[in-house]
């Protein structure tokens, strides 16, 4: 048996699993019996079995070049590097939708094992709702993006994956990131839908919903953060961040998520806005699935879009499918939640929360309309056009601020109502020492010639008030702590953090987010631009930088060839080495690629993007970029993962019962 | 639900629902008022940039077509460079592309190219960046033949950014 028939036939079992467990799993939710239930946690195990099954076979063909199958012939390339191969799974259509499957088969593998024996009326409908997304995207690998095709006549060699996609690490880690937290968004929007299926909602359900919302969200998180990053590193125009429809399209269901995660806790707590926070997560899973349907469809142009194929109407039925499968269970089964309590006071947090969601959605809108925009433009008049930076920037910069801004508001006050003076006391040393910040910043600013410009300084207004909040709502336990047992710092800080790992994790990935706005802020406001051709032995300056170009090198790479131009850096009078932006090129691609050299230090990034080398070395055609404050954002990234990871991380508490017994 | 949580609610619940008005009224008019008609950039060939040329000048574009044969100057080499003028065609119809900014490497006559920037009343289209085409799905015109500037556009899309 050929691997290709192989491959399509554990893709078919997937789909008959999928198709079976959910119609059981629903079944089990009417009937209550015990037996339909265990026979569809049974398939859903089968069902992710056999499409990790199916992603090992892939992943087997790639690496003996088993050109026969039709992915392999397509990505594949003998020239190419081991590492690379394995990695080109994800490198064009069929095969990320495969290794899409293989995301979903893990999540629906870890939420069956985690509702096992566990009395939850919700299980049975939540495995119905997964498995029946399983079923889609087992159809889609069954169907219109088979990886496993024949291939006819057998070539000797492929082209390899696509050279952008070769040219950084990253690409290792950005796509797998974003994929388990796009793919990870379909486990709560289940978990809810069940929760309306079977008619009611729980706290606890509630609060495992929002743990298991947690887990995709931090993926994402540094999914979309390592894709700018990426682009950063990689595609050589100095930013990292172009609201480009494939971004927007990652960062559509992190707002919302976002949005959800703060509700949900507001649900968890004062029993307030339950349909509203089903409305985020289904709109959450909603719009994951509109961004696939964005980045893979083709409809816009982009590193994401792969040649044109049959499945961007799938997906826009399969959108379809959600959005009105979504509205028929509110509309018919929201009164079986029960009426929450109303907000006591706007001297709240939950106040904040609300007003941090309604900002939060606003943002999601605007982003959605730019978005979606040259989409209706172009069906409608057949003109193609697309939305400006400028046009989202002027949302972006006093939306994202004042959210930043509520982080600092929200968590110094108390659940409920807090008095006047309360609020007042809580609020009072975050607010001066923001204020002294920022003027400091300002006069730094003015010190080094800089005039000082208000988004970027409003940017650390609202970071510094968020981080101040942070840090003490994180002192405060550690100093009673340490008060009532006299123990160490050391003690008290793991003491704490264990009793209130939520709370910490919650704190960490605002502080990651005040880090993260800190250099949005300040790269945005303050960056530095200059471009010359250079003949060699010539220099440019760019703020305190002198560049100097001093010939170029060739160098050879199994899979490309390389110009290396070579630039000596000096600030003022000290010599900091040579930087060696390149031209690499790839056999079968006829343009060679640019890969920028990047000079990372605390305070900025020193960033040199060719945009010609003279193979000869007599000249170079050079942009520098002074990118300040750019290294915080990837250090916000990790601090928010950590922040989110902890606030994930399952508690011991959780292990009671029947369940853990069998487990020990 | 809804219905019984506002009844329930009373007074900070209205001030709720105001706040949330207001966000969104606000929002709309921003959108209507905040100007995406702005904040456009078109994607035109010459032909369909001659053709909407009142709105051209001064808005961002797009371009996408062909560097002219022989419309480079005769001592055109990327090491003199300091201002480049030369002409991008569809076949069809001429654009003057004036640029200040250093092409990239593969950049010369026949070869497809996209260019952003704007054109100027004196019928010059002012170039901030130049790309030259990408990837392998674009082949050039033969002879005689109209530059599919749709394809050649979506070629570009890995030099996008």
């Amino acid at each position: 048996m050929s691997l290709a028939l192989f491959g399509r036939l554990l893709i078919l079992a997937a789909l008959a699993f999928a198709c079976a467990g959910a119609v059981l799993g629903f079944h089990a939710g009417r009937s209550r019996s015990a037996l339909a239930l265990k026979l569809a946690r049974r398939f859903a195990y089968a069902f992710a079995g056999a499409l990790i099954l199916a992603t090992l076979v892939m992943e087997y063909a790639l690496l003996t070049h088993d050109f026969s199958v039709s992915y392999v012939a397509q990505v594949g390339s003998r020239a190419t590097p081991i590492h690379i191969t394995i990695v080109s799974l994800w490198s064009s259509l069929e095969g990320s939708i495969l290794f899409w499957g293989l995301v979903l088969a893990v999540f629906v593998a870890a939420l069956t094992r985690s509702l096992r024996d566990k009395n939850l009326a919700f299980a049975p409908d939540t495995i119905g709702v997964v498995l029946a997304i399983g079923s889609f995207f087992a159809f889609l690998l069954a169907g219109p993006a088979n990886p496993f095709g024949d291939v006819p006549n057998v070539p000797l060699d492929g082209p390899g994956p696509n050279p952008l996609l070769q040219n950084h690490p990253l690409m290792i880690v950005h796509p797998p990131l974003l994929y388990l937290g796009y793919v990870g968004m379909a486990i709560p929007f289940a978990m809810g839908a069940a929760a309306l299926i079977h008619g009611g909602m729980s706290s606890a359900w509630m609060s495992s919903i929002r743990r298991w919302m947690l887990i995709p969200w931090t993926f994402l998180t540094g999914g979309i953060v390592m894709g700018g990053w990426w682009a950063y590193e990689v595609l050589g125009w100095g930013g990292y961040w172009a609201w480009d429809p494939v971004e927007n399209a990652s960062f559509l269901p992190w707002l919302t998520a976002t949005a959800f995660l703060h509700a949900a806790m507001l649900q968890e707590r004062r029993g307030q806005l339950k349909a509203w926070t089903l409305v985020l997560l289904f709109v959450t899973f909603a719009l994951t699935i509109l961004g696939t349907f964005m980045t893979r469809s083709g409809v816009f142009n982009s590193v994401h879009s792969f040649t044109q194929s049959a499945i961007g109407p799938t997906f826009l039925v399969f959108l379809a499918v959600v959005l009105i499968f979504s509205v028929f269970l509110l509309a018919f089964r929201v009164n079986t939640l029960e009426p929450g309590r109303p907000l006591r006071s706007w001297r709240s947090r939950d106040f904040a929360f609300i007003f941090n969601n309604l900002l939060l959605v606003l943002f999601t809108f605007t982003v959605l309309v730019g978005t979606c925009f040259p989409l209706l433009v172009e069906a409608i008049r057949g003109a193609k056009l697309s939305v400006g930076e400028p046009f989202f920037n002027q949302f972006a910069l006093p939306i994202g601020t004042a959210i930043v801004f509520l982080m600092g508001i929200g968590p110094a006050l108390p659940w409920g109502r807090a008095s006047a003076d309360d609020a007042k006391t809580a609020l009072l040393w975050p607010v001066v020492l923001s204020v002294v910040v920022t003027s400091g910043a300002a006069g730094l600013l003015m010190a080094q010639g800089h005039e000082p410009k208000l988004w970027p300084l409003l940017c650390v207004a609202a970071s510094t008030l968020a981080l101040v909040v942070a840090l003490r709502d994180m002192w405060t336990p550690i100093r009673a702590l340490r008060k009532r047992h006299d123990s160490g710092l050391g003690t008290a800080a793991i003491k704490a953090l264990k009793r209130g790992r939520r709370r910490y994790g919650g704190q960490i990935v605002h502080i990651g987010v005040a880090l993260v706005t800190l250099s949005i802020g300040i790269s945005g406001g303050y960056r530095e631009i200059g471009e010359k051709l250079l003949k060699r032995g010539e220099s440019m300056k760019v703020g305190d930088y002198t560049l100097t170009f001093a010939g170029s090198k060739n160098v050879s790479d199994p899979h490309r060839q390389r110009i290396l131009g070579i630039v000596r850096v000096a600030s003022g009078d000290r010599q900091m080495g040579e930087m060696y932006p390149a031209m690499n090129h790839y056999p079968r691609q006829m343009n060679p690629i640019g890969t920028p050299a990047v000079r990372s230090t605390l305070t900025g990034d020193l960033y040199l993007s060719a945009m010609q080398i003279d193979p000869a070395g007599s000249f170079i055609g050079l942009r520098v970029y002074l990118n300040p404050a750019v290294p915080w954002l990837w250090v916000g990234m990790f601090v928010m993962m950590v922040g989110g990871t902890i606030s994930a991380w399952p508690g011991r508490r959780r292990k009671r019962g029947p369940a853990a017994a069998e487990a020990a | 639900m809804s219905s019984q949580a506002s009844r329930a609610g009373g007074p900070k619940k209205k001030l709720f629902f105001t706040v949330a008005i207001v966000i969104v009224v606000g929002a709309i008019g921003f959108l209507a008022f905040g100007g995406i008609g702005k904040n456009l950039v078109y994607y035109w060939n010459p032909t369909e940039l001659l053709q909407n040329e009142a709105r051209a000048v001064g808005a961002k574009i797009r371009l996408g077509g062909m560097v002219k044969q022989g419309s480079l100057p005769k001592s055109y080499n990327a090491e003199k460079f300091s201002e480049l003028t030369f002409v991008v065609t569809d076949m069809k119809h001429d654009v003057k592309v004036h640029t200040r900014s250093v092409p990239p490497q593969m950049f010369r006559e026949g070869i497809g190219v996209v260019i952003e920037g704007t054109y100027t009343k004196e019928g010059v289209f002012e170039s901030e960046r130049l790309l030259v085409k990408h990837g392998n799905e674009y082949q050039p015109p033969k002879p005689g033949e109209a530059v599919d500037t749709k394809k050649l556009m979506k070629s570009m899309a890995e030099s996008k950014k």
